[in-house]
């Protein structure tokens, strides 16, 4: 994966396999503790704990079109090249957390990328699922929620083209307000 | 002072896309919208899946195209990443492979809008990619 928005992406699609209603996506930024967190959150339908064993294994996966899953497996690896970790919490009918720490100033740590637009076209391709964004830097805290999008589209569909614009553009821009605050 | 996007401008394009959309509904039916469904597992991401949604997503609404563009799962072509599944109005689904921008090009001008076939589909060994 050329950037951590690219590892969201995937992660964010094993929420959807597991049948969540509602994704979180969290991002920490600590330079003052040299992490930075990203979170990944979802109430759909667990692992066992026999399951959580595997999923960082890459020549396991719950498909049967393929015999590798390596969606975990490389998120593992880069979290790890930095000096960091990936910790997946899971319980059968409640939900996943999976939380990839990197290492703030290391050199490995990969470029974050399109976040924004990894968003927009999820949310858009599954308009049953409620996804929420939280990014905290020192500076402050952006929250992206589609529930308050979709109220305020009263109906038009949050996969149109020109609402998809609006959503990148939305959270780029105080993303970006936050950071120059 | 830089303008920052609010909530303010989706209401905006709230009235817009609904003006749109009762214009749509009085000449055409939903069913005429051309569904494409880009396969977004690891492979595709790798490969430059999301480049081609954004891509698809853009052009499509640049060219006046009525579709719905989605993400979907392994389609387990993950040797032709990144792959879409592209059904016209009435027809069934065909699976492209080995998509990159150039190639979303040619299917948009000559499968989408025509119905021309072209290189890079996946001979059909399923029926849609839930059932597979």
């Amino acid at each position: 994966m050329k950037d951590l928005a690219l590892h969201i992406l995937d992660i964010l699609q094993n929420s959807v396999t597991a049948g969540a209603s509602l994704v979180q996506l969290s991002i920490e930024e600590k330079p003052s503790a040299d992490k930075y967190i990203v979170r990944i959150s979802d109430n759909g339908k667990g692992m066992s704990e026999e399951m959580l064993q595997q999923v960082t294994d890459p020549f396991f996966t719950t498909r049967n079109t393929r015999k590798v899953g390596l969606g975990l497996p490389l998120l593992k690896q880069n979290a790890e090249r930095t000096g960091g970790s990936l910790q997946i919490i899971s319980k059968q009918g409640k939900g996943t957390e999976v939380t990839a720490t990197f290492i703030y100033s290391h050199i490995d740590r990969l470029p974050t990328g399109d976040i924004p637009g990894i968003l927009a076209l999820t949310a858009s391709s599954y308009t049953e699922i409620e996804f929420i964004y939280k990014h905290q830097t020192p500076e402050g805290i952006f929250v992206f929620d589609t529930t308050e999008i979709k109220e305020t589209l009263e109906g038009v569909p949050i996969s149109n083209p020109q609402v998809i614009a609006f959503m990148k553009d939305f959270i780029r821009d105080n993303l970006a307000a936050i950071k120059a605050s | 002072m830089t303008k920052i996007t609010s909530l303010a401008d989706l209401r905006r394009i709230k009235s817009d896309v609904e003006v749109k959309m009762n214009l749509r509904e009085r000449s055409e039916s939903p069913e005429s919208m051309v569904q494409i469904r880009v396969a977004m597992a690891t492979c595709g991401i790798a490969s430059g899946a999301k480049i081609v949604m954004d891509y698809l997503v853009n052009e499509l609404d640049k060219r006046n195209i009525p579709a719905v563009v989605t993400q979907t799962g392994c389609m387990g072509y993950c040797y032709a990443e990144p792959t879409i599944e592209v059904t016209r109005p009435g027809q069934q689904p065909i699976v492209f492979g080995y998509v990159d921008s150039k190639k979303a090009d040619q299917i948009i001008e000559k499968y989408i809008k025509n119905g021309e076939l072209l290189e890079g589909i996946i001979p059909v060994n399923y029926e849609n990619i839930e059932g597979k």
